[in-house]
């Protein structure tokens, strides 16, 4: 196998080399059940709370404020179920979120629908950010809630979750973000943000897979998703992933230490490969936000005109090189990316979408390959194209 | 059912297909066909353009374009390499699962991409037969009957579909009275509903 280089960090990331370090050294000597009260769950429990205060540190907020999960996946959950208790208890009341949420929300969404719950989802403008405008003609003093991802996946948009949290509590909601993309990219702050919950994943921030963290307030509403022991206070049944928290603490300590620095590399692999791109190949169109301050630094959304996505992937991946795509034909289905359409990309372009997205393990040379790869494998398929 | 990405395993003549098509319809070649075939859209994901060149009622050459994901490329890409030198009929009546077995098989979900090739093949006879005034046999020789109760084929709901008269499958039942008698057709022909509205850019 020739070079391997992975942009795909949107998706998941490499554990970073002190995590892994960190938690092979644990894991055969910590192995007692966190809940226990003898030594071995003592140990265990020790590395959880440690684990916790580095989050805690990270997201600005109390350490009991925080609940493992098994990933954001389960955390959204859980906060939409709350949401819809409370409307249920109330006898009415709605949520409020996006169209282009990750599709954990989605989907929820979609099933609470079934079951009677009202739930409305703002626009976006065509750089994927939320139309505030439009946001605010949802609200009303019915709404429970409302949740805004702070980052998107797909496009990298970065939305004004200050504001919007701002906006949420006027009208007396509670607030909820999806921050899982943001962590160790950008400052994302509890505290600051003025937020009642927050939901994040490990494994995007070079942690391992299978951890996530549910930030939610003291004193607001909360139900568990998971019922059974009493680990979280209550709040999230099921035996503590001890080894996985630890890692996930690890990663986030690491994630603040290094998040200034790491962002502008990000920004500056992110911008290379997009001037070089533009430079070097002719209609595309770049989706999402162009300002720094608005995009996810090390994410790069385009559209090639008249190729398909899965196409350029995988001829991409035979070069090496892993992204992904926003193409139907790669989902399996016949619709492509809904983020994309969303933004008001046109269905042909959507269909020939390509996420670039780097990481901490990324380096320039990685993007001088890149523009050496791709100018020639999209001019391939243009030449056997229909159009 | 296996998982999706299991599934994801192209074989290597699919792979060679996609990497080193065959019989592309280079833009800078002098070649003029003596028919045209075209089906699917840009919108739809997918896109495919045949030209035939016909010599003694024989598929002589051909040549095409796909705009599409690999199988979509590689399932042109084999389909033109089959039916070189094979007679209209032969070329008429290649069928998807040719197309698939040749390339060794295609992921399931796949398995549409493979369905154009031969769609586009035949619309590119067609157009020979019709610009030559002559006969079309084939078609009728190769219309499945999905609704036996009462006898409707695939060619009728793709016609239905490509002519704008059935947008809808309530359309297509008024105009056909499919599923009204026994019912058991009903989930085959929503799907092939889907798959013609999707194949003809609807």
């Amino acid at each position: 196998m020739g070079r391997l280089i992975y942009l795909d960090n949107n998706a998941t990331t490499q554990m970073a080399p002190e995590v892994l370090d960190a938690i092979t050294k644990a894991e055969p000597v910590v192995y007692g059940n966190a809940s226990s009260m003898h030594t071995f769950g003592r140990e265990a429990s020790k590395l959880v709370e440690d684990s916790r205060n580095n989050i805690a540190a990270l997201l600005d907020c109390d350490p009991a404020e925080l609940i493992f999960t098994s990933g954001a996946s389960e955390a959204n959950n859980t906060v939409f179920m709350i949401a819809a208790s409370i409307i249920r208890k109330r006898g009415g009341g709605r949520i409020v979120t996006t169209t282009i949420e990750h599709p954990c929300i989605m989907e929820s969404v979609k099933y609470l629908r079934t079951q009677g719950i009202a739930i409305d989802q703002a626009p976006v403008d065509r750089d994927g950010r939320v139309n505030l405008a439009k946001l605010e003609a949802l609200m009303g003093p019915d709404v429970v809630m409302v949740s805004v991802m702070t980052g998107n996946n797909e496009t990298g948009s970065v939305q004004p979750v200050k504001t919007i949290s701002a906006m949420a509590h006027k009208y007396g909601a509670l607030m909820h973000t999806d921050a899982t993309q943001a962590i160790g990219k950008l400052e994302v702050s509890c505290r600051d943000w003025d937020l009642d919950y927050l939901s994040c994943s490990g494994h995007k921030f070079y942690g391992p897979k299978g951890v996530g963290v549910l930030y939610a307030r003291k004193g607001v509403p909360y139900e568990p998703f998971v019922h059974g022991g009493e680990q979280e206070h209550g709040r999230r049944a099921g035996t503590y992933n001890t080894i996985g928290i630890y890692g996930t603490g690890i990663a986030a300590k690491l994630a603040k230490e290094n998040i200034a620095e790491e962002s502008a590399r990000l920004w500056e692999m992110r911008e290379k490969l997009r001037n070089g791109i533009l430079n070097s190949i002719p209609d595309v169109t770049v989706n999402g936000c162009a300002e720094r301050e608005n995009c996810l630094p090390g994410t790069l959304d385009v559209s090639f005109a008249n190729v398909e996505g899965e196409s350029i992937l995988l001829m991409l991946d035979m070069h090496g090189i892993a992204v992904s795509t926003g193409s139907a034909c790669a989902t399996g289905s016949l619709e492509p990316s809904y983020v994309l359409l969303a933004c008001g990309l046109d269905v042909e372009l959507a269909h020939g979408s390509i996420r670039f997205s780097f990481g901490r393990f990324n380096t320039m040379e990685d993007v001088d390959y890149v523009l050496e790869v791709l100018p020639p494998v999209i001019s391939r398929l243009r030449a056997i194209s229909t159009r | 059912m296996d998982s999706f990405m299991a599934q994801w395993v192209y074989t290597d003549t699919v792979k060679d297909h996609f990497m080193n098509p065959r019989n592309i319809w280079n833009k800078d070649e002098d070649w003029t066909p003596d028919a045209v075939g075209e089906v699917g859209s840009l919108a739809c994901g997918d896109q495919m353009r045949v030209g035939i060149k016909v010599k003694d009622d024989h598929v002589s050459d051909i040549r095409w374009l796909t705009y599409g994901c690999a199988s979509a490329i590689a399932s042109t890409s084999m389909m033109s390499e089959l039916v070189k030198g094979m007679s209209l009929k032969e070329a008429y009546n290649i069928t998807p699962d040719m197309i698939t077995e040749a390339l060794g098989g295609l992921p399931e979900h796949k398995f549409h991409c493979s369905v154009l090739g031969d769609k586009a093949l035949r619309a590119a006879i067609d157009d020979y037969l019709e610009k030559n005034g002559m006969d079309n046999p084939y078609k009728k020789s190769v219309a499945k009957i999905l609704c036996e109760c009462k006898g409707v084929t695939d060619q009728m709901i793709e016609h239905l579909v490509a002519t704008d008269q059935a947008k809808t499958l309530e359309d297509l039942e008024r105009l056909t009275g499919f599923g009204t008698g026994c019912g058991k057709c009903r989930a085959r022909i929503a799907h092939e509903f889907e798959e013609m509205r999707h194949i003809h850019g609807k």
